[in-house]
């Protein structure tokens, strides 16, 4: 028996450039990745949403924040609201903080420089819906590409964080000046993560790494399980 | 009304362009200690009332303007013209 594709969105906002690469790669994992306009108010039937990379609204006042008010994004907060899975890759993890659907911020990177290359990554959770792929402990090898990826949270906050285990991905070499080197984040139910790494970028050998892969495909697993829940 | 809204990163955020600046003021020879780099916004607002002008802008730095988490917020109110 063939297992059902799961309907995955790709977000598209004014200044993504990383929502077809998503697609692409969210399709070659099995998924019908779809694009979903950010004018829309109402998103169509979906077992996941992607907010994908890139410079949403120019990148203009701060990093996510103009994107966070588009109608798509009131209905992406409603649909994790109700539980739906929603991952958002470089851009759109800022947009996430920005929207509070995730903790902490972003500010321009320690170095200044725009930081592009491959990073290695330490996964640090296994049991979400983002990382189930992985094993425990696992090193990834995936590229970033941002300004402002520095994400940031004070002690307190960041200490939540911790006893809730709610950093999933750490870098595992020095890259922008995050936090405790804080690459991935989910929120406290689970279904909404952020990480500024590109995995589809890096889902297959060709690309140089295919790790990204076992992060997107582990979307497509836990969507293509709300899908059959929902049926 | 005119407004100026002068956002700015909060005490011991890193703010690596500050750092920058106070590194190349120093080495131009000025004796700085230091130096922080927020941003300016200036508002025209269509209400003569201040109080009202000043609650409708406090409402835009807290939305949209500053990020409470590493930013804060100052509002100078102007007369019209100045």
């Amino acid at each position: 028996m063939t297992l059902p594709r799961p309907r995955i969105g790709v977000v598209q906002f004014p200044g993504s450039n990383d929502d077809r690469d998503a697609l692409w790669a969210l399709a070659a994992l099995d998924a019908e990745a779809i694009p979903v306009w950010h004018a829309t108010t109402e998103l169509p039937e979906l077992s996941a949403v992607v907010l994908p990379g890139g410079f949403s609204y120019g990148d203009y006042l701060r990093c996510g924040a103009i994107a966070r008010f588009s109608p798509a994004m009131a209905a992406v907060a409603a649909f994790a609201d109700a539980g739906g899975l929603v991952l958002g890759i470089c851009n759109g993890f800022q947009i996430l903080c920005e929207a509070g659907l995730l903790p902490g911020v972003f500010r321009p990177n320690e170095s200044l420089t725009f930081v592009c290359r491959d990073v290695r990554l330490r996964v640090e959770r296994t049991d979400t819906a983002f990382t189930a792929r992985c094993a425990e402990n696992q090193q990834l090898v995936i590229p970033v590409k941002h300004g402002e990826g520095c994400w940031f949270a004070d002690q307190d906050l960041y200490d939540e964080l911790e006893a809730r285990s709610q950093i999933v991905l750490r870098y595992d070499e020095a890259v922008n000046g995050s936090v405790h080197d804080v690459a991935g984040v989910v929120n406290e139910r689970g279904n909404v993560m952020g990480l500024m790494p590109h995995p589809e970028h890096a889902v297959d050998p060709l690309l140089g790494s295919a790790d990204g892969a076992l992060v997107l495909a582990s979307l497509v697993d836990a969507a293509r399980e709300q899908a059959l829940a929902s049926v | 009304m005119k407004a100026t809204v002068l956002v700015r990163p909060k005490e011991g955020i890193l703010d690596p362009q500050g750092q920058a600046v106070t590194d190349s003021l120093r080495q131009l020879g000025f004796a700085i200690t230091d130096a922080r780099i927020g941003r300016v916004i200036d508002v025209e607002i269509d209400d003569s009332d201040r109080a009202g002008a000043r609650a409708t802008l406090e409402r835009m730095c807290e939305q949209l303007l500053a990020n409470p988490l590493i930013e804060s917020y100052e509002i100078v109110l102007r007369e019209n013209g100045t």
